[in-house]
């Protein structure tokens, strides 16, 4: 790494003579280092404050304006352990956050009002008794009207505009019979409240807005702290581009250094960082997120291309037009978009309950009616009954059922290192019955070293380092990093899952299987010589084919289960689930792996295509596939499979195809994923039960015409308790 | 019951005290961290 000033202005707030800066902390684990953080910057001359937030790991430090620079400040926090990066958050705390607060607001008025709308229910369900004269009780439901009305035009804008939306955009959603539940209630009570009636439903009305506000808070703050965890992520790893600093010297810096005029490199598989124009290389770029252009648009020297693009096939030098000073933003964005996306692909428990509940809801309020009428009550008081049978049903417990158990279920894999990409990740794993992983950077890990280096020319490690810097592949890397090398070489074409093809001097390198480097007789020959000489020195090791015109190399690169891999395919077994490998390595290390790890069906030597054939096979058995794989090199098969994950160490958080991504170097987390998945599934069923149970008590009531505020009042918020503390068993 | 005249706007004021203090609470971010904020609470100054 270089030793770059990073230029941290776009980071820095002014307010009141006071500058502050938010800094995303990498080791913040728990309270210790909280207090360790906070006590170690109290001596820090000129700063103001400086306070950790531990639920979203970051620090906040404020000085006075001009007297200090946040420079000093990580250094300071990097000699006591933690490294910390600028983190932007006026930009990324958008309309997500806003909402939060916002819903927040709403929870705490409606629940003002709630308790004390209760005072006055209260009195004048036990005044009913002790006979409460009439003048009195009309005067606590107008007072419970004062507060009422104006908390249900604050408090219940979130499900009023989600209603509106829905129906102008011709759909019905779980907010429009929500809705029509508000409203008609408190219709019908002024109307009640009025004539001098007995029943007003406010304190009902109060009730359900806070209930269903609680619910909608929980999945609200779910998603943003997926998003604050991927700003984070996006923060400490990657907000970072690859810098010539010399004609042939590549370096590493923050994205804030980059200026207009500089040279950076993009691999393949990375996502391009600033708008600019190729000054050499030739690829292909994705620009679905820009465009919504799905088909691959070829680039070449004097091609322009955009922050937010991502670069395929091949290695680029672009000359910067124009830093992207809202990359991290993008990225953040990208990734929120694509769990909102999803969200709305997820039809699962939540949409189908709703879609079945609210046309069932509004039949049996309107079949109430009508039959009322036939018995000849007066259709006043048959209108009533309805619109009880409406309040009655409205659904508190199910607003709740489904959310807070996936708040309670994200919770516990966030503490466990598994991140959930979108938000029907759960279900689907939860439904897995086979288990398919890829066996390079996912079962194993690879040294950081060449195991034949000794019998290699220099000259050769160099060259092949140089081709390797143009992929992100785990076996590339440790090439790369092996030879040292820092300048890539012109118009590298990547052929994913394959290798690697460039011209250099006239000659023809590859890099990459033995299949891709071979092709002719001869050269086959001599691959197949070398490797079965390598194999029985390293018996553990993958290899990697480098060609040179004719001349040909063989990398051995060693490699190790992860540390708990055997306990994990164990544990996997005995939830039973298939387990089987599809590896694109020879063979030999693929069996030996597959041996230790107890997998019977193993297979090797496959190629991306024949990746997504064999999970194409398997989900036609009707078998449901989790794909555990890298996320750039896998991503067609990890798209293939039903649901997928990615060690995060892999690859960049938005840039993984994965459903979820695990940190750290154990495979516990996926079984702990699988375990925790399955266990909220069944929570959420049970609860919908529980939603359907209290429904087949409470409606008979009130189409009987026996449904009183009171008894609406205590089946809501009782079924909304049960369903909420049924949820906390999700923590497990 | 004309003590009603004084408690009804007694129960009503401290509830909406207690409204304002949550959404003053709310303005001064004090639920942005709410896992720190336990922590705090045991954690000895000196």
């Amino acid at each position: 790494m270089s030793s770059l000033a990073t230029d941290f202005t776009s980071f820095v707030r002014h307010k009141d003579g006071l500058a502050a800066i938010d800094l995303a902390v990498d080791g913040i684990q728990c309270a210790g280092c909280m207090t360790t953080i906070e006590k170690g910057l109290k001596s820090e001359p000129g700063l103001v404050s400086a306070r950790v937030n531990l639920a979203n790991k970051r620090v906040t430090i404020a000085w006075q304006d001009g007297r200090e620079n946040p420079q000093g400040v990580i250094s300071r926090l990097d000699e006591m352990g933690f490294k910390a990066y600028p983190f932007a958050t006026e930009k990324v705390e958008s309309a997500e956050a806003r909402e939060e607060r916002r819903l927040l607001r709403c929870v705490g008025v409606a629940a003002f009002a709630a308790m004390n709308v209760m005072l006055f229910s209260v009195s004048v369900w036990s005044g009913h008794e002790t006979q409460m004269p009439a003048e009195m009780r009309d005067l606590f439901h107008w007072i419970s009207a004062l507060i009422a009305l104006p908390t249900a035009a604050y408090a219940g804008r979130p499900f009023y505009e989600s209603a509106m939306r829905a129906l102008r955009a011709g759909a019905v959603n779980m907010d429009v019979p929500i809705t029509l539940g508000v409203v008609l209630a408190l219709a019908m009570s002024v109307f009640e409240t009025m004539n001098s009636g007995e029943h007003a439903y406010f304190d009902g009305v109060v009730m359900l807005l806070f209930f269903l506000l609680i619910g909608r808070y929980l999945d609200q703050a779910m998603r943003r702290r997926t998003r604050d965890t991927a700003g984070h992520l996006a923060a400490l790893r990657s907000e970072t581009a690859v810098k010539f600093i010399g004609e042939h010297e590549l370096s590493e810096v923050p994205i804030s250094a980059v200026a207009a005029g500089d040279l950076v490199l993009v691999r393949p598989g990375q996502r391009v960082s600033v708008d600019g124009v190729v000054e050499a290389g030739r690829s292909e770029i994705d620009q679905s997120l820009v465009t919504g252009e799905t088909r691959h648009q070829p680039v070449d020297v004097g091609s322009s291309v955009y922050a937010g693009t991502l670069n395929i096939t091949g290695a680029l030098r672009i000359r910067v037009a124009r830093a992207s000073e809202g990359t991290l933003l993008d990225e953040v964005e990208t990734l929120l978009a694509r769990a909102t996306e999803s969200r709305s692909a997820y039809v699962q428990l939540a949409d189908r309950a709703a879609r079945l509940y609210a046309p069932v809801v509004h039949v049996i309020a309107a079949a109430t009616f009508l039959g009322w009428m036939l018995f000849g009550l007066a259709w006043q008081q048959a209108l009533v009954i309805a619109i009880t049978v409406l309040i009655i049903t409205c659904p508190c417990a199910l607003g709740l059922a489904i959310p807070a158990v996936q708040v309670v279920a994200a919770g516990a894999l966030f503490r466990r290192g598994v991140l959930l990409g979108s938000g029907d990740a759960l279900e689907r794993l939860a439904a897995v019955d086979s288990v398919v992983f890829d066996k390079t950077g996912t079962l194993t890990l690879p040294a950081a070293s060449i195991a034949n280096a000794a019998s290699i020319d220099p000259r050769d490690l160099q060259l092949a380092g140089r081709l390797a810097l143009s992929s992100t592949h785990p076996l590339a890397t440790v090439l790369a990093k092996a030879a040292k090398a820092a300048d890539p070489l012109d118009g590298v074409k990547e052929r994913p899952g394959l290798g690697l093809d460039a011209v250099h001097d006239g000659e023809q390198l590859r890099l990459g299987s033995a299949g891709h480097c071979g092709g002719d007789a001869g050269a086959d020959a001599s691959i197949k010589a070398m490797t079965d000489t390598l194999s029985e020195q390293h018996p553990d090791a993958s290899f990697i084919t480098f060609r040179r015109g004719d001349h040909i190399v063989v990398f051995a690169i060693s490699q190790a289960l992860r540390p708990d891999a055997a306990e994990a395919m164990a544990a996997l077994g005995g939830l039973g689930l298939d387990l089987s490998i599809l590896s694109g390595d020879r063979p030999a290390p693929v069996a030996k792996a597959a041996a230790a790890l107890g997998i019977r069906l193993a297979t090797a030597d496959l190629k991306p295509a024949g990746k997504i054939a064999a999970i194409e096979a398997l989900r036609s058995e009707g078998r449901r596939v989790l794909m555990v794989g890298d996320g750039i090199n896998d991503a067609p098969a990890l798209a293939a499979a039903n649901v997928s994950m990615s060690p995060a160490s892999a690859a960049h958080l938005t840039q993984n195809a994965a459903d979820a991504v695990f940190l750290g170097d154990r495979l516990g987390p996926v079984v702990e994923a699988i375990r925790i998945a399955r266990r909220a599934r069944r929570i959420m069923v049970e609860n919908l039960w529980l939603a359907v149970i209290y429904n087949a008590i409470a409606v008979p009531i009130a189409i009987a015409g026996h449904a009183t505020p009171l008894v609406a009042a205590l089946a809501m918020s009782g079924s909304s308790i049960i369903v909420t503390l049924n949820a906390l068993r999700a923590r497990a | 019951m004309d003590v009603l005249i004084v408690l009804m706007p007694l129960a009503l004021g401290m509830g909406l005290l207690g409204l304002l203090a949550f959404l003053w609470s709310l303005r001064n971010r004090q639920f942005e961290d709410l896992d720190g904020a336990a922590w705090r609470g045991i954690a000895d100054d000196d």
